[in-house]
């Protein structure tokens, strides 16, 4: 063995070495995206990641749909363009509750302190995973969507309309993945982020108007419902899929998704710049 | 980014006086709940040496080590690499420090070759040449027949070549080794050091912790020995052994009967009590100079008791251990490495 270093640039071997103050924009995406690429490397290995974005949307669209479809709309296909929005959420929430179980279980292993070694923006290990994720809240979308039209369901907003809808339940999913991601750099254990991310989901989820019209609820339990971030995605995939309308709804949701970005990815960052 | 290189041995570091010095260190404190696992510790690292950090378990050698490599706030003192300061300019710290221990390590869900791709990328060296980087380290540390294997099928040898290897890919000018060998079998321990003398034979400066008294003695030009949160002692491991005192004279006698003859012979001579081990003929004992061994065998001759065979030994780091905390290495610092 002769030398054990990897060569360097030619010509620059005898210059400086000129350290940079901080990390540029150009080179956060740059370590973002191959954070992403290693986090799509796990997805591939791991395929039982997918279990939540594959087998659950398709098995809760046709449990929802035909149990509670004939007590509340009278019939499973005048429920279907109800519950189809109302699961599509459903379904992000989830995907996203796994980003931050998944990030606590990365940050326990030893690569992490590798990453935190590195002269690397905070944010990329964070927000790779998050890049992959993109893809998992599109499979699940596109699989509840599938389901749905299956059972027969015809959103009244045409093709256009549906996919509409779809990616602004990404973009949804994506933005409260964030929340997750900051349980997960606080929390202790995997464990605990599941638990506490499934007392954050299941009110956000059930507490909305993702599986029944708010006017058959107590006026207490509506107001909640009607403030609920999830209820505003909710009723603007509605509007985008079934009327092929560009509502007030749907700014209410971008603007909740900015505002949850907003707060949580500092948060998450300054969080996880503190531990490991 | 810029590509990063190694900087000219005496040239200036941005923003530091005493670039001379690869790591300096005043006063470092580190506290777990009201406990100081690290207690004011100082250390100066030349240049292109290998400085060794020697302590049993829990001596805070690796809390120091995860202060100076920016993965733990330090909570009193100053620290600074090549002349940037620790606690302000962590993100240019990270630019010329490599860390290689059992924490910082390497992706399991990735092969070798991704793994040395990613961190090449990260890094800011573009897909191409990080790929050609890869390559050139897999071959380097002879793990190119495992380069696409899971690292869950690697030997605990091969994971530490691994380890350390992505820890090489911007050849940062100084590493951090937190024990490189521990819990390695002899053979791949040997080929560990080998690695490590390499590393210094190509211009770096390592800092190394061991809790092997004889890997510090094999590797390191100077030796910290670091027990609670403290420095013990400072100095090469000729000084540190000398500095415990004398040598010992180490004797085996031809004619075992003859044991009582030549212990009064040393007695009268040096005016000190040997040890004795009359079944073997074996007699120790302590000398305040090495140049006296020779009086001793010179007295012995005239009284005619012949010797089977002769040394004179320094005093061994485990006596230096010790003869400074007052207590030996307990269990898990043994001389031995054994798988843990």
């Amino acid at each position: 063995m002769t030398t054990l270093l990897p060569s360097a640039d030619p010509g620059s071997a005898t210059a400086e070495r000129v350290l940079a103050p901080h990390v540029s924009l150009r080179d956060t995406v740059s370590q973002t995206l191959s954070m992403a690429w290693r986090a799509t490397k796990k997805m591939r290995r791991n395929p039982e990641q997918f279990f939540d974005v594959t087998f659950q949307p398709i098995l809760f669209t046709a449990m929802f749909a035909y149990i509670f479809g004939g007590a509340i709309s009278g019939g499973v296909a005048a429920y279907l363009p109800l519950i189809i929005p109302g699961i599509l959420a459903q379904t992000a929430l989830t995907a996203c509750m796994a980003t931050g179980i998944q990030l606590r279980e990365d940050m326990d292993k030893g690569v992490f302190d590798r990453f935190q070694s590195l002269p690397i923006a905070r944010i990329a290990p964070l927000a790779g995973p998050m890049v992959a994720d993109l893809l998992r809240y599109a499979i699940a979308a596109t699989l509840t969507v599938a389901v749905g039209l299956l059972m027969g369901y015809r959103p009244g907003g045409g093709p256009l309309g549906v996919l509409a809808g779809m990616l602004l339940t990404v973009v949804a999913g994506w933005s409260l993945a964030w929340i997750f991601t900051w349980l997960g750099t606080v929390a202790r254990t995997a464990q605990s982020v599941q638990g506490i991310s499934m007392m954050i989901m299941f009110p956000l989820t059930f507490l909305s108007n993702a599986f029944v019209p708010v006017d058959t609820l107590p006026g207490w339990l509506a107001a909640f419902v009607r403030v609920n971030p999830v209820s505003h995605v909710v009723s603007a995939v509605r509007d985008l899929m079934n009327d092929g309308a560009v509502t007030g709804e749907v700014a209410w949701a971008l603007l909740g998704c900015a505002v949850v970005v907003a707060v949580f990815a500092p948060l998450a960052v300054r969080s996880y710049s503190r531990t490991v | 980014m810029n590509r990063l290189t190694l900087p000219a041995p005496h040239g200036a570091v941005p923003g530091g006086d005493t670039h001379d010095l690869a790591v300096h260190a005043t006063g470092l404190v580190k506290t777990f709940g009201g406990v100081n696992a690290v207690d004011g510790i100082d250390l100066q690292v030349r240049r292109g040496e290998v400085f060794g950090v020697l302590g049993p378990n829990g001596a805070g050698k690796t809390t120091m080590i995860r202060m100076l490599a920016t993965l733990l706030p330090i909570d009193g003192g100053e620290a600074s690499i090549f002349g940037v300061d620790v606690r302000r300019r962590g993100h240019e710290v990270r630019q010329l420090v490599g860390v290689t221990g059992q924490y910082a390590s390497v992706d399991e869900n990735l092969t070798a070759r991704e793994n040395l791709w990613l961190f090449a990328r990260l890094q800011g060296i573009p897909s191409r040449r990080a790929r050609a980087t890869a390559e050139e380290l897999l071959a380097s540390f002879e793990l190119e027949t495992a380069a696409d294997r899971p690292i869950s099928q690697f030997s605990g040898g091969m994971r530490r070549r691994l380890d350390l290897a992505a820890s090489l890919i911007t050849r940062p000018p100084l590493i951090f080794l937190d024990e490189p060998t521990t819990g390695l079998d002899p053979r791949t321990r040997g080929q560990m050091w080998d690695t490590i003398r390499s590393l210094v034979a190509d211009g770096c400066t390592v800092l190394l912790t061991t809790q092997y008294l004889d890997e510090a003695d094999q590797l390191a030009d100077r030796i910290a020995v670091i027990d609670h949160g403290r420095t013990v002692a400072e100095g090469t491991p000729d000084q540190l052994k000398s500095g415990v005192g004398t040598s010992t004279l180490q004797l085996r006698l031809a004619d075992t009967t003859r044991s009582a003859d030549a212990a009064d012979v040393v007695r009268r001579l040096l005016g000190e009590e040997p040890a004795l081990t009359p079944e073997s003929g074996g007699l120790n004992v302590a000398l305040t100079d090495a140049d006296r061994a020779a009086d001793v065998l010179i007295a012995l001759r005239q009284a005619q008791i012949s010797i089977a065979s002769v040394s004179v030994a320094k005093p061994t780091l485990d006596e230096v251990f010790l003869a400074l905390t007052g207590r030996p290495t307990d269990d898990e610092t043994t001389t031995t490495p054994e798988a843990s």
